[in-house]
């Protein structure tokens, strides 16, 4: 039992060590980043998340604790760079012992191997939830991250993810995948409708419902947008949707209107329109007015993607005789091959960080996902053997793609890997066929 | 002993389900609606030198071919066949005969490859389909295209032969 001096006392120490180690260890290691994900042999870190300490009692906030405990487990094995250490071989229990850095005897931790730990503390009154999450450096014996956080029950996840973004802060500079969403193309009844759902495959929702062939799905920087095709009206269209208010745009001139894609931080897109006979890609007003004209060659241009500084485009043409990859820099208007190897390479993906580009290639009928860096070095095949894969889209922190494979049943559905091609799993479960996924930047 | 019995019993079930599991999978090759209108024209005498079964021949009605005709084209790939070129000789004199008639070339891909760059190839085709008729002296205004890519594949199945089948250009009456 903890009477109301104890927490006084617990909660006095959290406000104290808080501030005494997380200043501290921010000036510490401001600029340190303690992990490159996008470092090829990276390993995964082994973290211990033992059970949450309660500080009040009953049936109830003990399933939130183990609810807190596993949505914290699930979100930071999902990054793909955190291996979590299974309960069973812990020697210690923050639970009853305490959370705090002085009821820790780390020795506990190393000794299985934990680099990181994560204690949790959980208190329920009425329906508001106080969670006191904690990160450890083990070996360090040192208070990386420590947060309280106050709020209604049903908002343990959104809480939890809080928590996840300033461990990814912590560890990588970067606040992580936690607050991304990914668009999707979901069939239904025979119908492709736009689908979305948190990163993790979690709350998917149907945002279209033409019921026609809806497809490549695109978000703004700021998430309030996606631009997607559909043949709602007869014709190929590009719809500019406002998720928030009921706004938009179709861009529906003649022939197609296809392949949106967002500029970085910008209300305007690129897309691949037929007008004049020819599919070209053009810059667009995210009111669908046209700006300039991007590729001008006979054959197809389509498929762009902007790089993330919004400087250049990597696009699919033909003008080399089969379809490749092609970069051109919109300030110099300069366009070099990118792709050389094999008779089929499509579906550029731009890595946040700017240095690789994913794709789809065909190489002996087999189609899969590959990745090269944007000066055609290290070429990497990330798919293997395993059905078609497709559509590779890149996580907001450029350490896992998602995208769409036939593996199970020949039935289409949605995967995610690492950047390197480990850890491949089935993002969602869902009725129909899945492909076109595209991963939001993170916003908050 | 009745262990024994059990195994048998069970041997004979599996034995059985395998044979049903066989039936079942060549059933669903000979019902396939357009294997029959195949056998028609053959009947007919005019059997195509096509070796994929499943593509549909003409008939001799020539609003019916117009429509049930496809072009059809090698893999990523928009150029016009002997074949293809052939076949829109023959629609163009049908679209000159009929001089009413305007129609809407579909160009459709098979599920290889991606779909963004399918939709592209789908209307590459049509527009190489569009473009023979209006050489041949059809109105370029009696033409319309659209490009599904690998939307709607004639054939559902995932071999070679549907691929065939689906890697085409359909016409329609607008």
């Amino acid at each position: 039992m903890i009477d109301t001096k104890q927490i006084k006392f617990i909660l006095f120490f959290i406000v104290i060590s808080s501030f005494m180690f997380l200043n501290s260890r921010f000036v510490y290691c401001q600029d340190v980043t303690i992990l490159n994900i996008n470092n090829p042999s990276i390993r995964k870190i082994p973290m211990a998340v033992p059970k949450f300490k309660s500080f009040s009692e009953g049936e109830v906030l003990e399933n939130d604790s183990l609810k807190a405990q596993k949505l914290l487990m699930d979100a930071l094995s999902f990054t793909g760079y955190i291996k979590i250490i299974d309960n069973q071989v812990y020697l210690a229990n923050p639970s009853e012992s305490g959370i705090a850095r002085k009821d820790i005897d780390f020795l506990d931790w190393t000794g299985i191997g934990a680099e990181l730990l994560v204690t949790g503390g959980i208190n329920l009154e009425g329906n508001k939830v106080k969670l006191w999450l904690r990160m450890f450096d083990t070996f360090d014996m040192r208070l990386l991250v420590g947060k309280i956080y106050t709020g209604e029950r049903d908002d343990l996840r959104i809480m939890i993810h809080r928590f996840c973004s300033e461990v990814s802060m912590k560890l990588t500079g970067k606040p992580g995948v936690f607050n991304s969403k990914i668009a999707f193309v979901s069939k239904v009844k025979g119908k492709k409708e736009i689908f979305i759902c948190e990163f993790d495959g979690f709350r998917p929702r149907q945002i279209t419902f033409h019921k026609s062939i809806s497809l490549s799905p695109a978000w703004s920087s700021d998430s309030e947008w996606i631009a997607y095709s559909s043949f709602a009206k007869g014709n190929n269209d590009l719809y500019i949707k406002n998720l928030k208010q009921n706004k938009g745009t179709i861009v529906n001139k003649k022939g197609m209107n296809i392949t949106p894609a967002w500029a970085p931080g910008q209300f305007s897109l690129a897309a691949c329109l037929s007008f004049t006979g020819d599919p070209e890609i053009y810059l667009l007003t995210g009111k669908g007015k046209i700006i300039k004209r991007v590729t001008d060659s006979w054959g197809i241009d389509t498929s762009p993607k902007f790089s993330p500084d919004g400087k250049k485009i990597a696009f699919v043409s033909r003008r080399a005789g089969t379809p490749q990859i092609f970069i051109k820099n919109l300030e110099t208007n300069h366009i070099r091959r990118l792709t050389f190897e094999g008779s089929y390479n499509t579906s550029p993906a731009w890595s946040p960080n700017g240095d690789r580009i994913a794709y789809v290639g065909i190489k002996r009928g087999r189609i899969d996902i590959y990745t090269i860096g944007i000066e055609g070095d290290f070429p990497a095949q990330l798919t293997n053997a395993a059905g078609d894969n497709e559509d590779p889209s890149w996580s907001p922190d450029g350490g896992l793609i998602v995208f769409s494979s036939t593996r199970s049943r020949g039935r289409p559905q949605l995967f995610v890997m690492t950047a390197t091609g480990s850890d491949q799993k089935r993002l969602l479960k869902l009725n129909g066929e899945q492909t076109d996924p595209d991963w939001s930047m993170v916003n908050n | 002993m009745k262990k024994r019995v059990f195994a048998n019993l069970l041997m004979v079930l599996l034995v059985a389900g395998l044979f049903l599991t066989v039936s079942c999978a060549q059933k669903k090759v000979s019902v396939d609606p357009t294997t029959e209108s195949g056998q028609t024209t053959s009947e007919q005498g005019t059997a195509s030198a096509d070796t994929n079964p499943l593509k549909p021949v003409a008939t001799g009605d020539a609003d019916v071919d117009f429509i049930n005709l496809d072009i059809y084209f090698d893999f990523d790939s928009s150029e016009l066949t002997a074949e293809a070129q052939t076949l829109l000789q023959s629609k163009a004199a049908y679209m000159k005969e009929k001089g009413n008639v305007n129609i809407t070339i579909e160009g459709h891909c098979d599920e290889r490859g991606t779909t963004e760059y399918n939709l592209a190839l789908g209307e590459r085709r049509a527009k190489s389909a569009q473009d023979f008729l209006v050489d041949l002296g059809i109105a370029g205004s009696r033409v319309n295209i659209i490009s599904y890519g690998e939307e709607k594949p004639a054939d559902a199945g995932h071999n070679a032969d549907a691929w065939e089948r689906n890697r085409r250009g359909h016409f329609m009456f607008k």
